[in-house]
């Protein structure tokens, strides 16, 4: 081979800048996985088993949508015994009511921009405002 | 030469003569059809299964501005819908008006001085015939088949408006701002709405489901003003009392078939 000298540490230092961004990222602390925490009210039971509802909560959303909006079936599920009312605000965050800790963590990580929250209250503004009377 | 020329002369006054009789024959086939759709336009209502409606005895409610405010209030309380004022942003879910503006063909000359002076209370009419329901290019309003409430998806509106422009009765509103900073409190188990959508009057389908009755039935419930029912149900309060009063509708010329009824 030919220029071996110049050849060889120039495919090395191309690796090492093709593949920079893994390598970085190995050692970075700039973003962190996000760590999972169980409701505050202690509930263990969901829907849906913890792997689904990761992997499938959006479907399962827009299916409770259209089955309570639009189709009118506004009936209720039976989580550990307690009845919710099929909704964003009325059954999920009636458990997982940290909304930062529990939605945002994992939007924000995955760059997820979800419009929810342009209607839907958030449990903070719903406690804020709960009228008292 | 002069032969070809003749048949074509004879098979241009045969064609002509065939086109000219064409509508008459036209006109003769479409005739059963228009028949049919005139009857079934100004006929009884098209829409079989449950239709819920309400009735307003006005007579109960004269000179009760306070019961009025209490069930705009009561409603607009459930609904999260902000107070903003001024005619262009206010958003109103049931409100109360003159008989002029709420029975715009039915006002005349010389009415009696308690029509005159009394507001009206008005909301959607959820139309048997909904126009809002017709223009709406993303079918974001609907019919709820099992109820007959005509519903909105929020979640589809593009605030197109066209279904304001529909409604004959200004039942609808649309948010130029987010409304949710201007609320002042709220109801947690149901959503505020965003800038740049259209919203009215859910007939409270979700008290409903509940067992509740809507907000302003059970605002005006002192005076039993309001009354709510299945229309299509024969036995139903509200179809015994349609039965045996003398009621109104806001501009049933219109073909809409309100499911909103008044004794005034």
């Amino acid at each position: 081979m030919y220029n071996k000298g110049t050849i060889i540490p120039g495919l090395v230092i191309f690796v090492l800048l093709v593949t920079f961004p893994i390598w970085f990222n190995a050692f970075s602390t700039a973003s962190t996985v996000p760590k999972l925490e169980l409701p505050p009210g202690g509930e263990k039971e969901c829907v849906a088993s913890a792997t689904e509802m990761r992997a499938k909560h959006m479907v399962l959303l827009n299916e409770w949508r259209d089955d309570v909006l639009r189709s009118a079936n506004k009936t209720a599920v039976t989580v550990g015994g307690k009845e919710y009312r099929r909704g964003l605000q009325t059954a999920c965050m009636q458990c997982h009511t940290n909304k930062d800790k529990f939605c945002d963590s994992c939007h924000t990580y995955t760059s997820v921009n979800v419009y929810c929250w342009d209607c839907h209250l958030t449990p903070d503004v719903a406690a804020a405002k709960k009228e008292t009377h | 030469m002069d032969k070809q020329r003749r048949t074509f002369l004879k098979l241009a006054g045969a064609t002509a003569l065939a086109g000219l009789s064409a509508p008459v024959v036209v006109n003769l086939n479409a005739t059963p059809a228009m028949a049919s759709a005139a009857a079934a336009g100004h006929g009884e209502e098209t829409r079989q299964g449950m239709r819920l409606g309400l009735l307003i005895d006005m007579r109960k409610l004269y000179g009760r501005t306070d019961l009025l405010d209490k069930a705009t209030e009561a409603c607009h309380r459930v609904h999260n819908v902000p107070k903003i004022e001024g005619k262009k942003s206010e958003i109103k879910w049931i409100w109360k008006t003159a008989y002029a503006n709420a029975f715009i063909d039915q006002s005349v000359n010389h009415a009696s001085k308690i029509t005159r002076e009394s507001e009206f209370l008005v909301l959607c009419n959820h139309c048997d015939q909904p126009p809002c329901v017709r223009v709406c290019p993303t079918k974001a309003t609907f019919v709820e088949k099992k109820t007959g409430i005509v519903a909105m998806d929020y979640h589809r509106c593009i605030g197109c408006r066209f279904c304001m422009m529909g409604c004959p009765y200004g039942a609808r509103s649309f948010n130029w701002m987010d409304p949710q900073p201007l609320l002042k409190s709220v109801n947690p188990d149901f959503p505020a709405r965003m800038r740049g959508v259209v919203e009215k009057c859910n007939f409270c389908g979700e008290r409903l489901a509940r067992g509740q009755e809507p907000a302003c039935v059970e605002a005006v419930k002192e005076v039993g003003a309001i009354i709510f029912g299945d229309l299509n149900d024969p036995n139903s309060e509200i179809r015994k009392v349609l039965d045996r009063e003398h009621t109104i509708q806001r501009n049933a010329a219109l073909g809409t078939k309100p499911s909103v009824f008044y004794i005034v």
